[in-house]
């Protein structure tokens, strides 16, 4: 790096240089007089140096162009920090392990699990794959497969739990 | 259950109780304890994304699915779009929703418990904020209580949550548990011997974030601060709360520490400023809220150190919630100047305050 130092979030020279240290790992960051204004991040307590690592992430996964459930953009999330709907968390996968890295503990989640809602989906999931078969084989004209498949949805309806709707 | 308004909100103030109790006593340093859980509804957008239509539809089925869980038996629901200005004023500055959600334009609500301890925000950042409180240092309880509403209302929701994220949030720096566990401590010894920055940096460098009584960007006004878990995912709920419990029970120490070394070396000094302070809540005629606070927090000092009645501590509780703007105008029915408050505000603490027995000054000599 023998260039002079630039700010991390725009291309102005750097004369702020701020340390943060999270679970004892160093995360830098160099800034211009005015960004850390425009950022409102003047309370150095609120200030979160994720705002600024994001920046070359968010650059470097412009192919998200935007998330198929919600018309959620990077862009959008550059601006507010938040993302549009659940669905987003796939949809920029790309760009959220390295920026969760510097968050938190892990990547992976340890803790509690909502157990009738996972065994609500996989069930709705299993009735929506049987659906699916019922109405290919009637259309394939394969009247013994339906006559199974028609069985064995009668079977999970009658299993499903409660509140299926 | 009904919904909305005055009448509901002056039942619970009228309590004359100081809210946050939970069934516990209040106790020294550690005012209470507070886990909130963020949850959001698949596959809806997040409150911040989402049409004010979508934040709407949602915001009444929240309301009817949190109101109809049997904690919430004999609770109170709002649409915060049919309550006035004072009303979200004394919901804020009693916790039980944030600054944030009191000031949104539409779709915003709150179911809470009658005793308070449980308070549901709908459409803040999140679907679902989820929050139980306690008195002084109870984790536990806290956690049991606000783990069994989530898991009722799993029942009917369904959860936005991915098995290697855990609960998806809007924010990511809420991923995971979507759990914040957080203490409210009063540190007046800490802040008087000038170590309190230095508490503060080292609580930071934990992984923990300490600001003031209302969240992100508050003053930490009356010496209170209140101190948080920051990362929520790589963890499960009970190693944050043991590692924040652990961080917190050493600023406590630190606390009694600075509290013992003051009397030992300055008792004057403590002893003029606790007088003087007492002084002023007896006689004095114009009030800021940040003075009251200020020497309503010494008060509370001077219950921990034996000088007033051990009962005056959850007197003064419920006066620093009280004497705050809103519930000042939301008691007199209608907006009141801050210089005609501050009258106002000095004229019930001199009431509260003619029935305080004098300071005790004769303490025990602290041990070596």
């Amino acid at each position: 790096m023998a260039k002079p130092e630039q700010c991390s979030n725009c291309s102005k020279p750097a004369t702020i240089h701020l340390t943060q240290i999270i679970n004892n790992q160093i995360h830098k960051v160099d800034l211009c007089e005015d960004c850390p204004h425009k950022k409102s991040v003047t309370d150095s307590e609120a200030f979160s140096l994720a705002d600024f690592l994001l920046k070359p992430q968010m650059d470097s996964t412009r192919e998200h162009s935007s998330c198929d459930h919600c018309g959620f953009t990077p862009a959008d999330f550059k601006k507010t920090g938040r993302f549009g709907c659940p669905k987003c968390y796939d949809s920029f996968k790309g760009m959220l392990r390295p920026m969760l890295s510097g968050m938190h503990k892990g990547l992976e989640h340890a803790g509690k699990s909502p157990d009738q809602v996972i065994a609500r989906c996989a069930a709705r999931n299993e009735l929506n794959t049987v659906r699916d078969a019922l109405g290919q084989a009637i259309r394939d004209e394969n009247y013994e497969e339906a006559a199974k498949l028609r069985d064995q949805l009668r079977q999970i309806e009658e299993n499903a739990p409660a509140n299926q709707d | 259950m009904k919904e909305s308004s005055g009448m509901d909100l002056s039942k619970i103030i009228e309590n004359g109780k100081a809210p946050e109790n939970g069934g516990h006593p209040a106790e020294p340093i550690v005012l209470s304890t507070r886990i909130r859980l963020a949850r959001n509804i698949d596959p809806y957008p997040f409150p911040g994304w989402a049409k004010s239509a979508q934040r709407c539809v949602l915001q009444e089925q929240l309301l009817e699915s949190v109101a109809s869980t049997e904690v919430m038996n004999n609770g109170i629901k709002l649409d915060l779009s049919n309550t006035d200005e004072f009303e979200r004023l004394v919901l804020v500055e009693r916790h039980l929703i944030s600054r944030e959600l009191g000031e949104a334009e539409d779709g915003a609500g709150v179911v809470f418990s009658s005793d308070q301890q449980l308070s549901v925000m709908i459409n803040e950042e999140d679907h679902l904020r989820l929050q139980a409180v306690a008195n002084g240092f109870n984790f536990h309880s806290t956690w049991q209580t606000v783990n069994a509403l989530d898991t009722s209302l799993e029942d009917k929701l369904d959860y936005a949550y991915s098995t290697e994220l855990g609960y998806l949030t809007a924010c990511p720096t809420n991923l995971g548990t979507g759990m914040r566990a957080s203490a409210m401590l009063h540190l007046p010894g800490l802040v008087i011997q000038d170590n309190i920055e230095k508490v503060i940096r080292m609580v930071n460098q934990l992984g923990m974030a300490v600001r003031g009584q209302f969240g992100e960007g508050s003053e930490a006004t009356g010496s209170i601060f209140q101190i948080s878990n920051q990362q929520t995912l790589g963890e499960n709920e009970a190693e944050i709360i043991d590692r924040l419990r652990s961080i917190l029970k050493a600023i406590i120490q630190q606390e009694e520490n600075a509290r013992l070394k003051i009397l030992e070396e300055k008792p004057h000094k403590l002893f003029d400023k606790i007088g003087r302070a007492y002084g002023i809540l007896k006689n004095g005629h114009l009030l800021s809220s940040e003075e009251t606070m200020n020497l309503l927090s010494l008060m509370r000092l001077a219950v921990d150190l034996g000088m007033l009645p051990q009962d005056h501590r959850s007197e003064v509780d419920r006066l620093l919630v009280e004497m705050q703007p809103g519930h000042l105008q939301y008691f007199a029915q209608h907006s009141i100047e801050p210089d005609e408050r501050d009258r106002q505000r000095a004229c019930l603490i001199r009431n509260a305050y003619a029935k305080i027995p004098s300071l005790n000054f004769d303490l025990p000599t602290p041990g070596p």
